[in-house]
């Protein structure tokens, strides 16, 4: 009970923070989960980012799976409702409310100023999954021709991943 | 606060109430919308909520999502809760965000369940991380593009190069540094629109 419980306040005390969405949040996941907890290693984590990023829905999944690796089903539900219930609670009152400081110079200067710390995590959570994953040089060409790929083309993502998995199916990464 | 104007007040507009939407509308909506979206669902949000099911206008759409970016959370999650809170209140929300989570979950977890079966082969983890060093990349990239469109980069980029030192290399608990980088950065920013003279 103890574990579901741990699972469930770590992910709603890092989701409160989670500005910029789940993808920015991989660093401090890794933080805790790997090197504070000790609930994963830094392969199955890697492994775990790449299921989430093979499978349909949002980026936030990641944590329903682990949460699974960690404590099974109730895990994944425990996981899954830290990382909902705070912020959806959250928006939920401020509907209301909303249309009343939308506009307003401090909220402007908020959403400015919340936009290059999201663009630094999003940098940091690519780092990291680099470094956790360990790539050797085929890795890192991989990623980088990727990234080109996503900037330079219209390619669907799907294609690029189906590419990757393939790759790494023939050792080349 | 005394009531504010209502003119540029989200779904203000024309007087209209939203047609009725019902939580089953809601709940299949959303499972639409999260089992379709691979690396990101919100373009298919957005062609739902806007195009197919007109339950929200364009302004509306950019307004809310504007909302659920302001706050921290994961961001689609976040707008099916204010888009079902706004038809059927919290019913509306726990529909909407089930139908978002249901389906995927579900996947996702028969996944995990083979790669706890299989994830020792040596092809599943040659397999995987092909697939991370891509969503690696995908991230790198979406950074890039990210950071291209920051507005006064030389005012705001340094926040960016302080978050990316702080937390990849030093790996400070995140929490810490947003709250301490966001005040700074908001008052920056704050400064910035008072010079520029914005309302």
């Amino acid at each position: 009970m103890s574990l579901l419980a741990d699972l469930f306040f770590q992910f709603a005390l890092l989701f409160c923070v989670a500005f910029g969405g789940a993808s920015a949040l991989l660093p401090e996941m890794h933080r805790v989960v790997v090197l504070e907890k000790h609930w994963l290693d830094d392969a199955t984590f890697t492994h775990l980012y790449a299921i989430a990023q093979a499978a349909p829905g949002p980026n936030g999944l990641v944590v329903s799976l682990i949460g699974w690796e960690v404590a099974g089903v109730p895990g994944a539900l425990a996981a899954s409702l830290g990382m909902v219930l705070p912020t959806g609670i959250m928006i939920y009152l401020l509907m209301q409310h909303w249309h009343r400081f939308a506009g307003a110079r401090w909220q402007q200067s908020v959403q400015l100023g919340v936009a290059p710390l999201a663009v630094g995590l999003v940098f940091a959570a690519a780092f990291l999954i680099g470094q956790a994953a360990g790539f050797g040089w085929g890795g890192v060409l991989l990623a980088g021709l990727t990234a080109a790929a996503l900037l330079k083309t219209k390619w669907h993502p799907l294609w690029l991943i189906g590419l990757g998995g393939v790759a790494g199916l023939l050792g080349w990464v | 606060m005394p009531e504010a104007g209502a003119q540029d007040q989200p779904g203000g507009g024309g007087g209209d109430s939203p047609a009725p939407v019902t939580c089953r509308q809601l709940f299949l909506g959303f499972s639409s919308v999260g089992i379709s979206g691979f690396g990101g669902v919100l373009p298919f949000a957005r062609r739902m909520l806007v195009e197919e099911r007109r339950w929200l206008t364009a302004e509306e759409f950019n307004s809310l999502l504007g909302l659920c970016q302001f706050l921290p959370g994961p961001n689609v999650a976040n707008l099916s809760i204010a888009v079902g809170s706004r038809y059927q209140g919290i019913r509306g929300a726990i529909a909407a965000v089930t139908g978002l989570f249901g389906g995927p979950l579900l996947i996702v977890l028969l996944l995990g369940l083979l790669y706890d079966r299989y994830g020792q082969l040596p092809q599943v983890q040659g397999l995987l991380r092909g697939v991370a060093a891509v969503g690696c990349g995908l991230l790198f990239g979406t950074a890039l593009r990210m950071g291209l469109a920051l507005q006064v980069k030389r005012l705001f980029l340094p926040f960016t190069l302080a978050v990316f030192v702080a937390v990849a290399l030093l790996r400070w608990p995140m929490p810490i540094v947003m709250v301490a980088l966001l005040a700074l950065a908001a008052g920056v920013a704050y400064a910035h629109l008072k010079r520029k003279g914005a309302p």
